[in-house]
């Protein structure tokens, strides 16, 4: 168990260095003296940040493993869209800080609501079932999005199930998803957003129910026979996973002008889980890393041209393997030696 | 007549997701891991059939024997370069190594034969049967994958009861502590099992491309998905579940698509799975599993 003073200088450092990055990076804006790709990829590495850290308080927190963390995204994408859109066009609201605000917070509470309509029967499951379902519900997410159309009217919204034919601005167009998205999202948001979910999720981690929540991941039984309700902090770290993502996709969702619904797939959902896995389960400064590095990496890998997603694909294994090597396992330890601490938290885990 | 020809093609592509679960349904009761690139093998074996036949016009079961062939190998490779050193690690270690060899070998297909959909040569010279003046017709692939899937299901489950490999495959996949200390060889027969998923994984892919003749290099992911939603719902470690499964799911999604919604073949699919595993949580066949203290 970590004291409350290292956790405490943990929590610390992670604020401040984030805080410095997000500082240095305006003032690079500013001066221009950053690259295109990469100012670019600044608001959607924001969104896979704060997926990231939402999927590791399922999978290493709470012990779940989710294989459909992009539906959610999903969700709060294309619920945010419509809102921006029907604030724009209905209610002529011009303030491009205001409806980004609105709609992250609606892509955030629908997506709340789905993840806890999906967490009541769900968290029943255990193990590999509970995976399979989750990837069934993210795949019936992705499929339903293909059929939705959504146009805004003065200000009524009319939606059509498989039937485009509606009055108005299309805002979302079935399979080809949303055309022409207002893209009001900004960099400064996305930070925001990433320091919000940290600290809800730290500050969730370390707190009274944080700590059922652990219990609840590392004994299951011990845990209920010390009065501790299961299904309510598993349903807990479910919601709040599911609202963080939502807010993420409608971040996403608002900076890209173009979004087909297909983009939430299980290979994203997989994606995620391999910044988690990564970044160390459990482990939310990790995940912070793990998805800024693993989503600026295949950019960088461009100069391998056709090449790159090989590489990335024996990347991945080799980190796997090497970082569940024995010998590998023993030199890093004996290198940070750091007893106690990391100890502990190996017999943790296992 | 409709409902008829449905009700074959269901069968017929339940038969195909049957035979790719098997693989999964295997590997999982042995190895206890999902094996995420196993949809993939399907379509390397998919590419080696492809390539006989088009390039070298080899015999169509010469074809296939060389893809089961050239599968197997690559199954056992796969196996013990990235699974077997991780035979301690955590199971989301396992499944993101497997997620890492699905890439990889999506991303070598895409090297190797390109991004372009190859058209998938049709290898049986057999005529479409009609049936009641021609009102319900029959494709010979459709027949020869229930063949197919029959055949393989006996053959597997005889294996799997009666010889000296099978029986200690269901030892591991009871035990594997206890199998080890009865002198089983644990690291074979989870070659063996990875062989045969493999092998399995080819005549799959064959039969996959034969009635849906369009090959890229991500063909095998999708089925790969519903194959493996098919094992768990049939439950998953359960050779006769993954066959159930397998035909259901296949049903399912025929008759979905036929009645309900072409758009929504796949929700419904899956929004099936999801009933049936809350009503029973371990799949139709699984069996229980009870809680130690």
């Amino acid at each position: 168990m970590k004291t409350k003073k290292s956790r405490l200088i943990t929590q610390v450092v992670t604020y401040g260095i984030l805080i410095l990055l997000f500082v240095i990076l305006t003032i690079m804006i500013n001066n221009k003296s950053i690259s295109r790709t990469l100012k670019g990829q600044l608001i959607p590495i924001c969104s896979w940040v704060v997926m990231a850290v939402s999927l590791n308080l399922v999978v290493g927190i709470s012990g779940e493993l989710s294989l459909g963390h992009a539906g959610f995204m999903g969700i709060g994408a294309f619920t945010g869209i419509i809102v921006s859109g029907w604030l724009l066009n209905g209610f002529q609201m011009e303030d491009p800080t205001l409806r980004l605000v609105l709609a992250i917070l609606a892509g955030g509470i629908i997506a709340g609501i789905a993840g806890a309509l999906i967490g009541i029967p769900v968290l029943r499951l255990r193990g590999d079932y509970l995976a399979i379902v989750t990837l069934a519900f993210g795949e019936i997410i992705k499929n339903v999005m293909n059929c939705v159309y959504v146009s805004v009217d003065g200000q009524t919204l009319n939606w059509g199930f498989l039937d485009g034919n509606l009055p108005g601005t299309l805002l979302l167009n079935g399979p080809m998803g949303a055309v022409k998205v207002k893209t009001i999202a900004t960099f400064t948001a996305g930070f925001i957003l990433v320091m919000f979910s940290l600290i809800v999720v730290l500050n969730l981690i370390n707190s009274r129910s944080g700590r059922a929540i652990m219990a609840a991941r590392d004994n299951r039984i011990a845990a209920e026979s010390m009065g501790i309700n299961i299904t309510k902090y598993k349903m807990m770290a479910f919601v709040t996973a599911s609202v963080l993502a939502g807010m993420a996709g409608a971040l996403y969702g608002l900076s890209m002008a173009t979004l087909l619904p297909t983009k939430f797939s299980f290979n994203e959902s997989i994606n995620v889980l391999v910044f988690v896995v990564l970044g160390g389960i459990g482990n939310i400064p990790g995940s912070i890393v793990s998805a800024t590095a693993l989503t600026i990496l295949p950019e960088k890998l461009r100069f391998l041209q056709n090449y790159r997603m090989l590489a990335y694909a024996i990347l991945l294994i080799l980190v796997m393997l090497l970082s569940n090597n024995p010998m590998v396992k023993m030199l890093v330890r004996r290198i940070f030696h750091r007893r106690g601490d990391d100890e502990s938290g190996e017999e943790m885990r296992a | 007549m409709v409902f008829l020809s449905n009700l074959v093609n269901g069968i017929s592509l339940g038969s195909i997701y049957a035979i790719i679960a098997l693989g999964y349904t295997m590997v999982y009761g042995i190895a206890k891991m999902l094996n995420f690139a196993h949809g993939d093998v399907i379509m390397v074996g998919a590419y080696i059939v492809f390539c006989a036949a088009q390039y070298w016009n080899l015999p169509p079961v010469v074809c296939i024997l060389l893809a089961m062939l050239v599968c197997t190998v690559l199954g056992i490779t796969i196996e013990k370069l990235a699974y077997k050193p991780l035979r301690q690690a955590t199971g989301l270690a396992v499944l993101i190594t497997a997620i890492g060899m699905s890439y990889l070998l999506q991303n070598t297909a895409l090297l190797i034969w390109g991004a372009n959909p190859k058209v998938f040569p049709s290898l049986f010279a057999l005529d479409t049967i009609r049936l009641f003046d021609g009102q319900l017709s029959i494709k010979p692939e459709t027949l020869i994958t229930i063949a197919a899937n029959i055949v393989i299901m006996t053959a597997l489950t005889l294996f799997i009861s009666k010889t000296k490999t099978g029986k200690a495959m269901r030892c591991v996949s009871e035990d594997r502590g206890a199998a080890e200390l009865m002198g089983i060889n644990v690291n074979r027969t989870i070659s063996v099992t990875f062989a045969i998923g493999s092998a399995l994984a080819a005549i799959a892919g064959f039969l996959l491309c034969s009635s849906y003749p369009m090959l890229m290099p991500t063909t095998g992911s999708m089925p790969g998905i519903k194959a493996f939603t098919a094992a768990v719902f049939g439950g998953i470690g359960s050779i006769p579940g993954a066959m159930l499964g397998g035909v259901l799911l296949g049903l399912i999604e025929i008759f979905g698509k036929a009645y309900i919604s072409t758009e929504l073949g796949d929700a419904i699919v899956f929004a099936v799975l999801i009933i049936v595993l809350l009503v029973r949580p371990t799949g139709l066949l699984g069996k229980p599993v009870r809680e130690k203290v």
